[in-house]
This record gives structure tokens, sequence and C-alpha cells, in this order.
């Protein structure tokens, strides 16, 4: 057996994983209505591939990769196109986005399933498949899957899977490791197919016995090594996972392949294998309802049900309810509208009460009791990054390695000044985002300034060369022996073209910096996974760069 | 509302303020045992004017003062400066030392989480600077005593400076330490000083049992997780190897490490001074140089500096070193400077 290391702090939140995981997952029922958002992942959104008034099949593409960080979405359910516009979706900044409403048929008529035999397809098709069966990271930070199986280069070592599920409350992990372990293990082979690890460990939090010994079962024969890990939160952090199995740190602003490892959910692999092996996408997801309603239990959703609908599979909410929390309670967000669909990234639904949930005391100021450090799993100062942070004094944050902060939620946990420390690194982190884009904002106008300067110099230029030309052939008719002239005329034509070679290249340059529009949601997409991707072609396709400047290097540039 | 969405149940700076509090009485009841109630009125002087000052200065910085005036901070200031300065004195010495704690050395520095000193320090500091003479006088134990001195006889000196038929130098003396240092300076040795019946075991009689307390009451901290070990462990083992060190050259002229732990504000600094949240470093190593620091100086103070005791002095010059102790002293950050790169 292998040992087990240790991250730094950490916390014992109450679990609360009794209320949910006795019971098996149920099947949701179908919803009349289905909104499914185009943008279910890290990345570009994906491109809308039907219109208003299209029949769909159950499982059939609706919405396109696009780009090379991007993932495919499809049809839940078969049904009529209602509707391709902007709708509530499940995000912390609460903005609506594009998406695709289907009116359930009924008939729940699918798509012709094609496995795909992935030992003899080659890698690029199988990852091709993943891409365009919507496979996603399912453990919250939703990155394509086909891109986090590509390690390009690097050589992984070692494939970590997780379930750990260190956040109270879910338990759908949990249930599906219980319930589908065989399947989960068939998606790890295709995945150590992808990327050839030496060896694959699954790192399982130590509270879910029953969902340790099915993995153990099911992983008889093949290699993989089922970890029981301790309790201690948050120990499903990618990072912290990655440390405790193989005792390695991620590189700051890096990623685990840099290190040799890749990470994955287990309710990941669950997906690749049903992408694989039977040919289906991603339409659905085991959420867990739980909190203040009558059965808390899991469910296997449609993508696009209302979240309001999947309340009322486990019986609705109690009174006393006062509002949602999408994810766990440690770093998931309020929901806003019950209409809102559920996503690939949606994990739980927590139904909050006053009892469940305190209202949180008002904030007191900090008393540097060194607290926030003892329990930060990254070792950093929360106090310091607090401070500057709520004093604007951003390079001060960064200094302090606010971009290492995994917002995890640790530090305000255990505060005894109340402090919501972890709002105030969000908004550093979206105020240097939004300093940054100005900066380059800047920057595109001074290269588009200078092109435009480098224009007119050269229709100058131009014009002299024409009108030099004109003079010579002027000249010539004139039956004057003139060299002067022509050697005029050359000059100007060469001096032409050098400079018509610059404007080129300012404009280029204004390109390239016209590449950063960041979008609004990726701009504060919240880190909880190492994101960077692999090396991305310079294709010129704007909405990738943020993703890479913005919000998933923003170490790089200090 | 924004994640977390949980909190710790039950913790909050009135709860860490009333833990510290807490852990303080058993010390407190020791010094009652062994010097009779006085202590209780410089406790009860020092709280009354430190909350006095509290609210009075809230209200000036607009600040909600029900809200901040119960966070036990300012009461938790009021009795280490109490502990710290003799009781037996006139009321107003404790009431300057306390409300210049709370005015000057708290507020005026920004508040509750922003002073560079530690208050109860700077108040003591200032009475032992301005009123020597009030400071060097404590009472006797009461084993000693020919007079005992009542709660009514307490309240007198307090309010009217002096007792009735027995004169107060009869119920109070010299600290052990302050004691030590004046009979080795009159060339007595160690050992002839040690038979003096001031001392005690190991320290002085009576305060090496307060001592002992507040070693217990530490301890209890330690176990609720409100200090780490770092600052009392460096704290002390500096203490002890500065004064092994001085023992070893001169056993007839330093006395023992033992000696000089349960003597003066030595543990009373260690687990609840020089742990103070707001004016010690935050970081481990910071501590654990911050506490060897207030050790050191501590024990020059006492030996070879001109007061009775060091540990205000030592905690005031380190707290000065704090955000530069901090500042290099941070911890390697998760994934920084472990040899792989992005
Ligand atoms: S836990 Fe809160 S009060 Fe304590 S140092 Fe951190 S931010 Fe300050
Ligand atoms: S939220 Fe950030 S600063 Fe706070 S404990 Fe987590 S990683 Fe550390």
């Amino acid at each position: 057996m292998k040992t087990l290391h240790k991250f730094h702090g950490g916390v014992h939140p109450p679990e609360h994983k009794a209320e949910s995981n006795g019971l098996p997952i149920a099947a949701a029922p179908l919803p009349r209505r289905l909104v499914v958002p185009l943008r279910q992942h890290i990345g570009a959104p994906a491109r809308a591939v039907v219109k208003v008034g299209d029949r769909v099949l159950k499982g059939q593409m609706i919405g396109a990769a696009d780009g090379f960080i991007s993932a495919a979405v499809h049809a839940p359910t078969s049904g009529i196109v209602s509707a391709v516009d902007l709708h509530a979706v499940p995000h912390p900044s609460a903005l609506p986005d594009l998406c695709i409403t289907i009116e359930a048929d009924g008939e729940e008529r699918w798509i012709e399933h094609q496995p795909l035999d992935y030992l003899a397809a080659g890698r690029d098709a199988v990852r091709a498949r993943l891409r365009d069966f919507g496979v996603v990271g399912l453990g919250g930070a939703v990155f394509p899957t086909s891109v986090k199986l590509d390690p390009c280069a690097l050589k992984i070592g070692t494939l970590v899977l997780n379930g750990a599920e260190c956040e109270p409350w879910i338990t759908s992990d949990d249930r599906l490791m219980r319930e589908r372990a065989a399947e989960i293990v068939e998606g790890i082979k295709i995945m150590t197919h992808l990327v050839q690890p030496e060896q694959v460990l699954i790192g399982i939090e130590n509270n879910k016995p029953e969902a340790v010994a099915a993995m153990r079962t099911a992983c008889r024969d093949t290699g993989f090594q089922v970890m029981a890990v301790p309790t201690q939160y948050p120990g499903g952090g990618e990072k912290q996972l990655i440390q405790v199995l193989t005792g390695k740190e991620v590189p700051s602003g890096g990623r685990p392949a840099n290190i040799g490892v890749l990470c994955a959910n287990t309710g990941t692999a669950y997906t690749v294998h049903r992408a694989v092996n039977h040919g289906e996408p991603v339409i659905s997801r085991v959420v867990t309802v739980t909190g203040n309603v009558e059965k808390p239990q899991n469910f296997e959703v449609l993508i696009g049900t209302p979240i309001g609908e999947v309340v009322q599979l486990a019986g609705g909410a109690k009174t006393g309810t006062s509002h949602y929390i999408l994810g766990g309670p440690m770093m998931g967000f309020d929901l806003n509208n019950l209409a809102t669909p559920l996503a690939k990234a949606v994990n739980c639904v927590i139904a909050a009460s006053p009892a469940l949930f305190p209202p949180k005391p008002a904030a007191v100021p900090c008393i540097r009791c060194g607290q926030c450090a003892q329990v930060c799993p990254c070792s950093l100062q929360p106090m310091e990054l607090f401070w500057f942070s709520q004093s604007r004094n951003f390079d001060k944050a960064r200094g302090y390695n606010l971009f290492d902060c995994i917002e995890c939620g640790c530090c305000s946990y255990v505060c005894p000044s109340h402090i919501p420390l972890v709002s105030y690194y969000r908004f550093a982190k979206s105020e240097i985002a939004a300093q940054e884009r100005e900066k380059r904002a800047a920057e595109q106008a001074k290269a588009r300034f200078e092109f435009k300067q480098l224009r007119e110099e050269r229709e100058k230029a131009e014009k002299a060369a024409r009108f030099a030309e004109k003079a010579a052939a002027a000249k010539a008719t004139a039956g004057a022996e003139g060299e002067d002239p022509a050697a005029a005329a050359k000059k100007a034509a060469i001096q032409a073209a050098v400079e018509r070679a610059k404007a080129k290249k300012a404009e280029a340059a204004a390109q390239a910096a016209g590449q950063c529009d960041v979008t609004p949601m990726a701009a504060v997409e919240t880190p909880a996974e190492s994101l960077s991707p692999c090396p991305l072609p310079p294709t010129g396709e704007g909405d990738l760069e943020p993703l890479r400047d913005g919000s998933l290097n923003p170490t790089e540039s200090p | 509302m924004s994640s977390p969405h949980v909190l710790t149940p039950g913790s909050s700076v009135s709860r860490i303020m009333l833990t510290v509090l807490a852990a303080l009485l058993p010390a407190i009841a020791a010094y009652v045992y062994f010097f009779g109630p006085a202590i209780l009125i410089s406790l009860t002087l020092a709280s009354i004017t430190a909350l006095a000052a509290e609210a009075a200065v809230l209200r000036l910085r607009d600040f909600p003062v029900k809200y901040f005036l119960f966070d036990g901070s300012a009461l938790l200031t009021a009795w280490l400066l109490a502990l710290s300065i003799p009781p037996l004195a006139p009321w107003w010495l404790i009431v300057v030392g306390t409300a210049f704690a709370i005015v000057v050395a708290k507020h005026l520095y920004g508040g509750l989480g922003n002073n560079l000193f530690n208050p109860a320090m700077a108040g003591f500091a200032v009475l032992m600077i301005s009123f020597p003479s009030f400071m060097t006088h404590w009472p006797t134990p009461l084993t000693l005593a020919q007079h005992t001195v009542g709660l009514g006889d307490a309240l007198q000196v307090y309010f009217s400076g002096g007792l009735p038929g027995a004169r107060l130098d009869a119920v109070t003396m010299a600290t052990p330490l302050d004691t030590l240092k004046t009979q080795l300076s009159l060339q007595h040795t160690m050992d002839e000083v040690k038979r003096m019946p001031i001392f005690g075991t190991f320290g002085g009689k009576g305060t090496e049992t307060v001592a002992t307390m507040y070693l217990l009451g530490g301890l209890f901290l330690l176990r609720k997780r409100i200090i780490t070990w770092h600052t009392p462990v460096s704290f002390l083992v500096a203490l002890i190897a500065i004064s092994a060190f001085f023992n070893s050259v001169d056993a007839s002229r330093y006395a023992t490490p033992l000696f000089h732990l349960f003597t003066g504000g030595a543990l009373l600094g260690a687990f609840f001074i020089a742990t103070d949240y707001v004016t010690a470093p935050v970081t481990p190593r910071g501590k654990l140089i911050f506490g060897a620091g207030v050790g050191v100086l501590e024990y020059l103070i006492r030996v070879f500096g001109g007061y009775p005791d060091g540990i205000a002095f030592s905690v005031l010059i380190m707290n000065a070193a704090v955000p530069l102790i901090d500042a290099y002293t941070q911890p390697r950050v998760y994934g920084h400077n472990t040899g792989a790169t992005p």
C-alpha cells in the first residue's frame, strides 16, 4: 500500500452526508420543457447547430464544440426547439446566457447509438468523441475532458481519479461509486488508454467506506489502486488530493501535467464510458437534493431540467426554506431563480433554512489570530490577502500570492471575526482582471493608432510614387533622356513596399491585442481546479485567450 | 450571500477573549490566596476604566458601541495590566495605566486589530517610567506578613493612600526578583540570598504558585487552540537557555533557570502577553523569533537592566519588529519553489 501524504491546514465542517446517501440514485421523470445552456464548460461556448422549430432526437447534438477548448451540448430528450435565447443559468455571476429550449414530445426517441472501439480507433478519434459527446469534468470545474486527456508532449506518470467528495452535504459521487463502480472503471480504462500512465490512483475520503469497497471490487485485476484518504476539507481539491496521493505539488500557475499527473473526477470517468462504449452523450447527471427538503436523495436528472422541479423530486422544500445553494456549502453559490436549469456543473442542490445555515454575524476587525493561515491548504496568509484586498492594494495582494488561492473558504470558515474573506479575494481578483483588460485595451488602441499612422504614411508614399511615375512617364514621352526620374520612381516604389510590410506587421499586432476580450463569465470563473490548457494553437480565436491570460494563469505576469 | 455558507459554530472574537480571561482565573485565585484580596480591587478598577474608556472612544469614533464594547478585548487588556502592576497602590495608578492602554496604545493606533504595541504593556511602561516608586512595592505573602490585609484595609490603601495603625511598608515589599538583584549588588551570594524567607521552593514564595497557575492556564489555551505552541515554547526555551548559560558561568551571581521561569512575569508573559494576536507575528517562524527575542530581552533587562522585571519592555521592543518579522518569515506557498515549472 502506498503511503499517504498530508496537505497543510484544512477544516472539518459537519459532514451531513447521511441525510442523502442512504437511498439509491433515482431516475427523474421527464420534464415538459428543458433549457440547455450552450456554455456548460470552461472555454468557448458551444455553437448552436439547431434553430427554432427544429425537431431533435434525444442525444442529438444541438450545440457544437467551438474551438479547441470547448465541448458539445445535446438534446436531453426528443422534442422541438422552441427558443434559442438568453436564459438564467446556474452561475455565480447570475448573468443570463445563451440557451436552447426544447419542448419535450414525451417520446424519448434516441439517436442511433454508435459505440466506439477505443482500442482500435486512434487516440485523437477518442478525444474527438469525448468533445463531441459533451464530456467535461463533473467535479465542478467542467473543463473539457478531451483537452485534459491530451497531455501534449508531457509524460503522465500518474492518473488520479477524484472520488474524494470533500464538500459537506454532497453524496452524488458516493452513490455513483457504490452503484456504478464497474462502469466508472471502464471509463478509467479509456482514460488510461489515452494518457498511458504508470499508475492509477483513485482517492476516496474514508467517510465513504461503501464506495471504497465497491471501487476496490471493481478495480480487481486492473492494477488501479483505490486509496481511502482522510476526511478533511478540501481534500477533494485537485491540488490537495494530488498532494495527498503523490506527495507532489502542482507548480504555481501550472497544471498537474507539469508534474506528470492528470486528475479527473470519478463521475467524469463514468460519462467517458457512456460516451465511448455506449455512444451516449452527456445529457444527464447525478445530483444530490438535500438540506431542508422532505426526502433528501440523489437523482439522475436530465440536463436542462428547471432546478425548481429538481427540488420537487425530493418531496419539495420544507417550510422555513429561505434560499437554495447550488454545490456544497463551502464553495457553492446562491440560486436566484428556480427556473434556472440544471447544468453539467451542478452536483448538489441544498434547500437552506436559517436553522441549517444560520445567518452570518456581522464582521468585526481582523484580530490577526492567524487561524485562517493555520487552515489554508495553500499555506497562504489570508489575513494579509484580506488586508491588501480591502485596501485595494492589489499589487501587494498579488505579492502575497492572491492567485494561488483556490477559494476553498477554509479561512472564512474559521475566522472568529466573521470576515467574508473569500468575497474580498474574488473582488480583488476580478479587479485585477479588469485592470489587465484595460491595460490590454490601451495597448490595443495604441497598436491601432500606430497602424493608422503607418497606413497614412503608406498612402502618402504611394501617392508620391504614383506622382513620380507619372512625372517620369511624362518626361519620357517628352523625349528627354531622363535616367533620374526613372530611378526616383523605382525608389518610391521600394519605399512603398517597405511601408506596406510595416503596416502589415502593425496590423498583426493590433489583431493580437484584439484577441483579448474577456467574456464576463470567464472572468469570474473560480479556479477550483487548475485549468491552464495545453499550449494553444495561435488560431486568433479571441475568446480562448482570456482564459489563459485573465483567470487561468494569472500568476505568470506579476 | 457568498461562500462559504457555513462558519465554525460558536467561534467569535468575544469567545476567544472570554476563554483567555477564564484561563487567568486560577492564577487570580492563587493570587488572592497568597496575597489577599487586594488584586480583586485592582482588577475591578482596571475593568471599569477599560470599559468606560473603550465606550468613550468608540462613541467618539462613531463605532457601534454595544457591538464592540463586549468583545472582551478591552477587559483582557485591563486584566493583563492589573496582574502586571502591584496591588495595594493608589487607585489612580491603575486607572491612568488602563486609560492610556485603551485610549492611546489601542485606539490612537487604529483600534482593535491595528495597534502595533501591546496595550497592556504600553500602559505598564508608562506607569513604570512615570511612577516608578509605586511600581516596586508588592504585597507581602500573607504567611510572612505581620499584619493581614483584608478587603476593607485594601480599599483603604487604594482610596486614602495608607493604612491606619500599620504602615504600608509593613504589608508590602520588593519582589523576589528585585530582592535578588538588590542583595546580589550588596555582594551577598546566591545561597545567602535564597535563604531569605521571601523565596519559596524554586521561585518567590506565593509567586511561584501564581506562576504555576499561569502555566496551567496557558496549557489550557494551547489545548483550546487559542494560542499555538510556538511563542511560549521559544520564549521559555530562550529564557532557560540564557539563564542556564549565565548560571553555569557563575552560579553564585546568576540564578537558576527554574528561578527565572517562576518569578516575575515570565510565565504570564510567555502564555498571555507575548501571544497577543494583534501585536505578535502571525507566521509560525515569526512566532519562534518573536518568542525567543522576548525571552532573551526579558532576561537581559531583569538581570542587567535598571528595572525589576523586563517583560513589558522586551515585549514592546519586539512588537516594533513584528511587521519586519512577519514579512521575512512568510511560509512557502503551495506550488512555489518545488522545483517543478509550469
Ligand atoms: S481568522 Fe479572521 S481574524 Fe483571524 S487572522 Fe484571519 S482574518 Fe484575521
Ligand atoms: S480561500 Fe484561499 S486563502 Fe482562504 S483558505 Fe482557501 S486557499 Fe487559503
